[in-house]
């Protein structure tokens, strides 16, 4: 198990660096910052020389990115355009957005793993089409779309909750975002839990647990469900990082200034530091998640060892 | 043997990036049965039938395949002939008929600047269907040559690809897309295409590497390797029949949501850009408006998620049709 780990942590390294560094090419090679900072004006030459000297831009790209890294090593993620230390845009953002992820991960885990059971114990019946349906529409709308509306309807209209979360975003407010953000993960959540279920109920094992008289409840919730949860644990783990990241759309909604709210205004400025030091905390993030389902399989099934 | 375990998988648990792509890519990849569709016996028929005739034998008496098919063919009928069925020009507007509602000959209304709602919903279907198809298209091809180079070869170009894909799926999709397109001035279509294989190749190359791997330790191309058959003819003749099911299930339920990025990435502002007409641009401008005049939402919104209910829909019913587990 240890060594497990600490093979599995040695893999992320190049897979870090390497998305990273998409990044870092991408926000540098494709724009230029210091013309992004001046706006429509065209920035005086010497001036703009003596910016990108002190961000250290007139040094190659491989070398600014060297430079950047061994500063985050040290706990400095550099300087936004507006004096602000990135570290402090963060230490605002990352907790707003971490409710906001938490609050979907909970209505995803609670109403569609709910779902998905009731759906795969009745498999053809009318509620498991209709479900189905439903998990149909919400996948094909897009999520800006079906923010809006229900924003519009049940904030506005309805009066139920906040249309606007006010920055400090208490998880009260969240409550609509966080069902905003987690909708489509949550018609996936409920498809996979239904096949899952709707595959084992036919397993050996359900036959026996039924045949030697067990509760039903107890054969629902301790054979059957924990076997098949697997794919769907896997699938709510890789999709803490796309919910970080689809954060950007909800955040926009709802105006929360989390951490989509930061690196949306971050690449519309070509802030590079800001958008870099994010992305980089959420590849963390993602990768980190994606080990814990790893080791997550090893609890649900015995059977999965990890030497 | 955690590595093996979870590489044999990859075909089976999903390994998510972040855009609903891929979720919809790994989902397909479980059994799921579509609605309203059981499973249907082969048929007592003399001759023996390969997959591909078996499942259209089955998709012909589907009828969720059929509707869809026929609502996928009329939307490239349109989007191809598009004065067809709207007479009006998409960029012929009138400010002072802004956000009004329905009136004989302009059923839809007209939208914030005037433009009559109907002819636009009608020609933005162009752009949107060219986004998906060419992007699905490019990607389905370069993941699937990669991947399933790297399914047959194994070894070091299969670790480094590996690796590569891993790389690509830690970016989370909207986010590379607001990264990569905020610079490009590029007002056409072509950009946007060229993010989503860009981002969009490992999902297909991973489907396709874990199809291949399973196909090629069939008996038949061991055959086919004993007889002396180059690598060539073994790709070609044996293992690409056999693989490319699932690459084509996938590609198809990918292709809607391909439709559903290009709105949500126009709306972040760095999609599509007027002039060009497309739906994502309309629903944008439309749903800042949604308390004054809902129906500028409610077509162009409706008609793009009619397009990727449509191409989900047509995934499930062949992913239903190929599966041989379901007979």
């Amino acid at each position: 198990m240890g060594r497990y780990v600490i093979r599995r942590l040695l893999q992320m390294i190049p897979v870090f660096i390497g998305a990273t560094f998409l990044i870092f090419v991408m926000v540098y090679a494709l724009g230029d910052p210091v013309a992004a900072f001046f706006g429509d004006r065209a920035p005086d030459p010497a001036t703009a020389a003596q910016i990108r000297h002190q961000y250290g831009l007139d040094k190659p790209l491989w070398h600014q990115y060297l430079d950047y890294m061994g500063n985050i090593f040290t706990g400095d993620f550099g300087t936004a355009f507006n004096g602000q230390p990135v570290t402090e845009l963060m230490k605002s953002a990352f907790p707003v957005t971490l409710r906001l992820t938490l609050v979907a991960i909970f209505f995803e885990i609670v109403i569609g793993i709910t779902f998905g059971v009731i759906t795969g114990m009745r498999r053809g019946r009318p509620i498991d089409t209709s479900v189905l349906l439903m998990t149909l529409v919400v996948i094909s709308i897009p999520v800006f779309v079906l923010g809006y509306v229900l924003q519009y309807v049940i904030a506005v209209q309805w009066g139920i909750g906040e249309p606007s979360v006010s920055p400090e975003a208490p998880l009260n407010e969240l409550i609509l975002p966080g069902i905003v953000l987690a909708l489509v993960s949550l018609a996936y959540v409920t498809r996979l839990t239904r096949t899952s279920i709707a595959e084992n109920t036919r397993a050996d094992y359900v036959r026996t647990a039924v045949a030697k008289g067990l509760p039903r409840r107890r054969v629902i919730l301790r054979h059957l469900l924990r076997n098949s949860l697997i794919p769907v644990i896997t699938f709510i783990g890789t999709d803490i990082g796309g919910l970080m990241g689809g954060a950007i759309v909800t955040e926009r909604i709802f105006n929360i200034q989390g951490v989509g709210y930061q690196l949306y205004q971050g690449i519309l400025r070509h802030n590079s530091a800001t958008v870099v030091g994010f992305v980089t905390i959420l590849v963390i993030v993602f990768l980190l998640a994606n080990l814990l389902v790893d080791l997550l399989y090893a609890v649900l099934d015995p059977r999965i060892r990890y030497a | 043997m955690p590595e093996e375990y979870d590489r044999s998988n990859e075909s089976v648990a999903p390994t998510g990036m972040g855009g609903g792509m891929d979720l919809a890519a790994s989902e397909a990849q479980t059994l799921d049965h579509g609605p309203g569709h059981g499973p249907q016996p082969g048929g007592p028929t003399g001759k023996p039938r390969s997959l591909w005739s078996d499942a259209w034998h089955d998709l012909r008496r589907n009828p969720i395949f059929i509707i869809s098919a026929l609502l996928i063919l009329f939307l490239i009928v349109i989007s191809l002939w598009p004065s067809l069925i709207a007479s009006g020009n998409p960029l012929q507007c009138d400010l002072s008929k802004s956000q009004q509602g329905s009136q004989p000959g302009h059923p839809f209304g007209y939208d914030n600047q005037g433009c009559d709602v109907y002819t636009r919903t009608v020609y933005g279907a162009r752009a949107s269907v060219t986004v998906g198809v060419c992007a699905t298209a490019g990607v389905a091809l370069l993941g699937g040559i990669l991947g399933g180079l790297a399914g047959y070869f194994g070894g070091a170009w299969d670790a480094v690809l590996s690796r590569i894909s891993d790389i690509f799926f830690a970016i989370p999709i909207i986010l590379g897309g607001l990264v990569f397109l905020s610079v490009v001035t590029n007002s056409t279509v072509w950009p946007v295409i060229g993010f989503m294989v860009l981002l969009g190749w490992p999902q297909i190359a991973r489907i396709a590497r874990g199809s291949v791997i399973t196909a090629k330790q069939n008996d038949y191309v061991q055959a086919a390797k004993a007889l002396g058959a180059n690598h060539t003819r073994i790709l070609l003749r044996h293992i690409a029949p056999n693989a490319v099911a699932p690459v084509i299930v996938v590609a198809t339920i990918a292709l809607g949501t391909y439709i559903a990025l290009e709105a949500t990435l126009s709306w972040l502002g760095v999609g599509l850009k007027p002039p060009t007409v497309s739906w994502g641009i309309d629903i944008s401008a439309a749903s800042t408006q949604i308390r004054n005049a809902p129906h500028m939402l409610l077509w162009p919104a409706g008609a793009l998620s009619i397009t990727v209910l449509a191409f989900i829909m047509l995934g499930d019913a062949v992913r239903d049709a190929l599966d041989p587990k379901l007979r």
